[in-house]
């Protein structure tokens, strides 16, 4: 089975972890329009290429994020969500 | 017997006739140019041919003619849907299906066996007692079964009586069915190449010549086509196509995997699908068990196939059929699904005023295809969306007036 490296669990077969779907900009709810809350909550990233994603280790609940190839499905690295906050 | 049949194969009296004539070299303009050379593209071009006069229509297509999804689902055929949009639709195809040999003088293998799917907990049925009313209120037949009804409509099923999978009744579906997908496609294609369409494979786009808010031409890579109408039905390309337009759909793709056991002698006289296993069966016009289930968990362009699907198909197959358990598999596949956020197609007008969309099929396109043609022509002809094709519309998303089909059968969706 495909092994994901879970930055707190480390390598574990993937069905143990729930895709949670291309990371997205958050819109500002007192300024965003009808079209922009319809282009947040139904148009995620689908482009051929490396996508950001939130995954999840169902068993102990932690989410965090992968950069993974929509195209090869190799998982190039996975990191914890404060990594992100601290790049934004 | 050798000589007999050279005789017979040189005889003039037998002339050999390919279906589908070879294509000519591409035109420098068509009235309408369908990209996508799969069973919703085909049928469309036939309509149009047949019922519209449009008999300027190029099919283009990057592979070969109907060897994407169109070869890759698993052929079934029902209208047991959840919202009155999305069954009045599939009514429509179910119906278009029962007289589609004698529309194609084709063959196509529509066996109108039903569909049982199976509830293993109250809750399902309860869940299948409201598709049932919304399907008897718009006349299909479709009504929940008791356990003894499920054991006479399957008596080789495991009803796993006490255990923790005990099958507690069904929803019967009588107007369900299934065809031969290769038949559906090259029908629609004989037909339309007889009436002047031209097919041409291995002809790829490459990008859209966009002025204002029309698309001039159609680039491929044996050169441009100036167009009037384009119709973009490509399956599992739908957002890659459109992109190239300029138009960002509201798809996520998934690889879907299948397989089929070696041949056995007709014993299963239903299609079966089970909400709590993921599963599915139905036994193909060879005797082979065709198997399926839901999409992969997470988005991905490959149609490779891996073993954990593999063994979760097996173990709901063995469950359900536990005699299955020696039968060897024969082939495995998998296809790409355009998935919608609402599990339903979108059907109609593009951003674009001469662009149309026959996309987010994701795993119930097949059933559509004689219905998504006809409608679809009919759209392209006449210049606007016809009423049942309405609620399907691109905008949905932007006016949150979805149309919910998840939870419409066993698996993802």
């Amino acid at each position: 089975m495909k092994i994901l490296t879970c930055p707190m669990n480390g390598p574990r077969n993937i069905d143990e972890f729930q895709s949670f779907g291309p990371v997205r900009a958050e819109p500002d709810p007192d300024r965003t329009a009808d079209t922009d809350w319809s282009r947040h909550l139904f148009r995620a990233e689908n482009r051929r290429g490396i996508v950001v994603e939130w995954w999840r280790h169902v068993p102990s609940n932690y989410f965090f994020l992968a950069e993974r190839d929509l195209v090869t499905n190799e998982i190039i690295r996975t990191f914890d969500a404060s990594e992100r906050r601290a790049q934004s | 017997m050798p000589l007999r049949l050279l005789k017979y194969g040189l005889s003039r009296d037998y002339p050999v006739s390919g279906d589908i004539p070879a294509a000519p070299d591409l035109k420098p303009s068509y009235d309408v140019v369908i990209v996508g050379g799969g069973g919703h593209g085909l049928s469309c071009a036939h309509h149009l041919s047949k019922y519209h006069g449009i008999r300027s229509v190029a099919v283009i297509e990057k592979g070969y003619l109907a060897g994407g999804n169109t070869a890759r689902n698993t052929t079934t055929i029902r209208s047991n849907y959840i919202t009155p949009e999305g069954i009045a639709f599939y009514k429509e195809a179910v119906e278009l299906f029962e007289g589609l040999s004698q529309e194609l003088d084709f063959n196509v293998m529509f066996s109108q066996r039903g569909q049982l799917t199976l509830a293993h907990t109250e809750a399902t049925l309860r869940s299948f007692h409201a598709r049932a009313e919304m399907g008897k209120h718009l006349g299909t037949r479709t009504e929940v079964v008791d356990q003894k009804a499920v054991e006479e409509l399957v008596p080789s099923l495991n009803m796993d009586h006490g255990g923790a999978l005990e099958i507690l009744g069904g929803l019967w579906h009588a107007d369900g069915g299934t065809a031969r997908h290769d038949a559906v496609a090259w029908g629609y294609a004989a037909q339309a190449s007889r009436r002047g369409v031209e097919i041409h494979q291995r002809t790829e786009v490459e990008g859209f010549e966009v002025v204002g808010d029309r698309v001039q031409a159609v680039k491929t890579n044996r050169g441009r086509i100036a167009c009037g109408q384009v119709l973009i039905a490509t399956g599992g390309m739908n957002y890659d196509v459109a992109l190239m337009a300029g138009v960002e759909l509201p798809i996520r793709c998934y690889p879907l995997q299948a397989m089929v056991t070696q041949p056995l002698k007709p014993w299963l006289h239903t299609l079966v699908s089970s909400v709590s296993l993921h599963t599915y069966l139905v036994q193909s016009s060879r005797g082979e068990i065709v198997i399926g289930g839901g999409s992969d968990p997470y988005q991905l362009y490959s149609t490779r196939s891996t073993l954990d699907m593999k063994e979760h198909l097996a173990e709901g197959a063995v469950h359900l059929f536990p005699f299955l358990q020696g039968v060897r598999l024969l082939r495995q596949w998998a296809g790409i699904t355009d998935m919608t956020p609402d599990y339903s197609p979108i059907m109609g007008a593009s951003p674009l005023q001469n662009l149309w969309l026959d996309c987010g099929w994701g795993t119930w396109g097949f059933k559509a295809t004689p219905v998504a043609g006809k409608r679809m022509a009919e759209t392209i002809a006449k210049g606007r969306v016809p009423d049942i094709l309405k609620p399907f519309a691109l905008e949905r998303f932007e006016t949150f007036r979805l149309l919910n089909e998840m939870g419409a059968t066993a698996a993802s969706h």
